[in-house]
């Protein structure tokens, strides 16, 4: 199984780092992974957006042109990116910041508050980790469990009421396709 | 140790460096290669070793003669358009018998092009680049792990030959992510054996070392007779590394192919891609992946070609430079045909494919 995502929003809202732990999460349940952002003058006001690969075999191009899931935590990557999702792929969207969505309808669609989600939880920066939950609950691309340990490592001592945040929105998402 | 890691090429390749033991490293910023510096500025003086941001790339490519000079593990790094100010300094290196690893993490160009991938420093790395008759082992790197490997092999290959060595890479290795082992560092006996291979020649300050005598390290030399030896040398040392150093990967090189590609870096990763959604719909291409871009494989890919093989495609992301050495190889025996792409554009695995199944 190869999945390939494409994770996009504006600069600081976190795709990159959706992508990242996303891919961490895969290297640590030994699958190939790759992680390959975009750099230079898009960052500013456009799309900051990664294309991240995880899969059972080696990966040759990092490129992703035509992806499984995308992740927008805006409009403008709607705009950009949706129409080139696989047929049948899978759209996460904020819908606080998405107001067109997009006219696919040959594709599975999320939209979810994530502004608000993340406001509910009390810090704003963990917008991110409600697509991310809403990514794995739907698909199962890594577990929830390895994201915990990455993220425990990473945030236990340095920051603790930060990790905690995180968890629950990733669980808050999970939550949102569970239902 | 053995512990995969999720990384940037651009931090990987300057982790391995360290670990290869590298202490002194001088380099001026620029996109797409500045977490190599950034990380080298972070981590230089966890090991005991020297970071200096330099005014330039000239300069810093001198600190690095000098450093090499005192027989050290030194290395500098940048983007096609410092590599170009690095020139002059890099065949005075040359010159002087000097190990030094430059790594390039190529952007698109001429002049100072934009910042996204590109390979269009190939001549430059591979042909010169700099004044006189010299030449710069050059390796050029397809993933993140291989990229990191080769600061341990450039340093490995600068110390045996006494030459400069590239690693010729591109944005899209520098600042993708994929999981990488590295080696174990250095320990403190194996530091100390790297200083001492070089005490018969380097500049080092022990006077009661008991064979301490001058040593000059210089690249002129204004006597005409004398100049010619000491390049005559030099070639010596050249043929000598092109017998013994060229490295290549094949991919799915068989008796079945009916066509041969040939490409390296990035565009072979682009390649791959291709090549297997064709073995999946019955076609069988091959590739040659040069890994050592001079010494040049030549003899792997006409050893790859034979009665089946149509044609033979080269993918580069420049207007066709390695296609020269690529034509040197075929020698006029089936036709050589080229993708390229410019301005730090990419080209993607349909592009290649169709390129391969064009008649």
């Amino acid at each position: 199984m190869t999945t390939e995502l494409i994770c996009s929003g504006f600069g600081g809202q976190g795709a990159l780092t959706i992508g990242k732990f996303l891919a961490k999460a895969g290297m640590a349940e030994d699958l190939n992974v790759s992680w390959l952002p975009s750099y230079g003058p898009e960052m500013r006001g456009g799309t900051a957006n990664v294309s991240a690969i995880i899969s059972e075999k080696p990966i040759a191009s990092p490129i992703v042109s035509y992806p499984d899931i995308l992740v927008a935590l805006n409009q403008p990557s709607i705009d950009k990116f949706a129409p080139n999702i696989k047929k049948g792929g899978l759209l996460v969207a904020n819908k606080d910041m998405c107001p067109h969505g997009t006219e696919r309808d040959d594709i599975t669609i999320i939209e979810a508050p994530m502004n608000t989600i993340a406001k509910e939880i009390g810090s704003m920066i963990v917008l991110n980790m409600v697509a991310i939950g809403i990514v794995i609950g739907k698909t199962g691309l890594v577990k929830y469990e390895t994201l915990e340990k990455d993220l425990t490592e990473f945030l236990e001592k340095k920051n603790p009421e930060l990790l905690k945040a995180n968890l629950k929105a990733i669980k808050k998402g999970m939550e949102i396709v569970s239902k | 140790m053995s512990e995969k890691v999720l990384m940037k090429g651009n931090e990987a390749v300057a982790e391995a460096a360290l670990r290869a033991g590298c202490r002194l490293y001088f380099a001026y910023p620029i996109t797409p290669q500045s977490e190599l510096i950034e990380y080298m500025a972070k981590m230089m003086s966890k090991v005991d070793g020297t970071f200096v941001q330099a005014e330039s790339e000239v300069a810093a490519i001198n600190m690095v003669y000098g450093a090499s000079g005192c027989g050290k593990r030194v290395m500098t790094s940048s983007s096609s358009p410092g590599i170009s100010l690095k020139m002059e300094g890099i065949s005075y290196i040359a010159g002087a018998n000097l190990p030094a690893v430059i790594v390039n993490v190529q952007r698109g160009g001429p002049g100072l092009g934009d910042i996204q991938p590109a390979q269009g420093d190939y001549f430059q790395a591979t042909k010169g680049g700099g004044h006189g008759d010299y030449k710069t082992i050059v390796v050029a790197p397809s993933t993140v792990q291989e990229f990191a490997d080769m600061a341990d092999l450039a340093f490995e290959l600068a110390d045996k030959y006494r030459n400069p060595v590239m690693i010729l890479s591109d944005g899209l290795l520098g600042q993708m992510m994929e999981p990488v082992e590295f080696k174990k560092p250095k320990t403190d006996e194996e530091m100390k054996k790297l200083d001492e291979q070089h005490f018969d020649w380097c500049i080092h300050p022990n006077e009661d070392e008991p064979n301490h005598h001058h040593h000059e390290i210089n690249s002129l030399e204004i006597d005409p007779n004398v100049l010619e030896q000491h390049v005559t040398k030099l070639g010596e040392k050249y043929d000598k590394i092109e017998k013994n150093e060229k490295r290549h990967e094949e991919y799915n090189i068989s008796d079945d192919n009916e066509v041969v590609l040939v490409a390296f870096g990035t565009a072979a990763r682009i390649a791959k891609s291709a090549i297997d959604e064709l073995k999946a719909e019955g076609t069988s291409v091959g590739l040659i992946r040069p890994i050592t871009v001079w010494p040049y494989p030549y003899e792997a890919i006409s050893k790859a070609l034979h009665e089946k093989v149509k044609k033979v495609v080269v993918c580069e992301l420049n207007l066709g430079q390695m296609i020269e050495d690529v034509k040197l190889a075929v020698n006029g025996t089936l036709p050589v045909e080229f993708l390229g792409k410019v301005g730090g554009i990419l080209f993607t695995p349909e592009e290649v494919k169709a390129k391969i199944l064009e008649k």
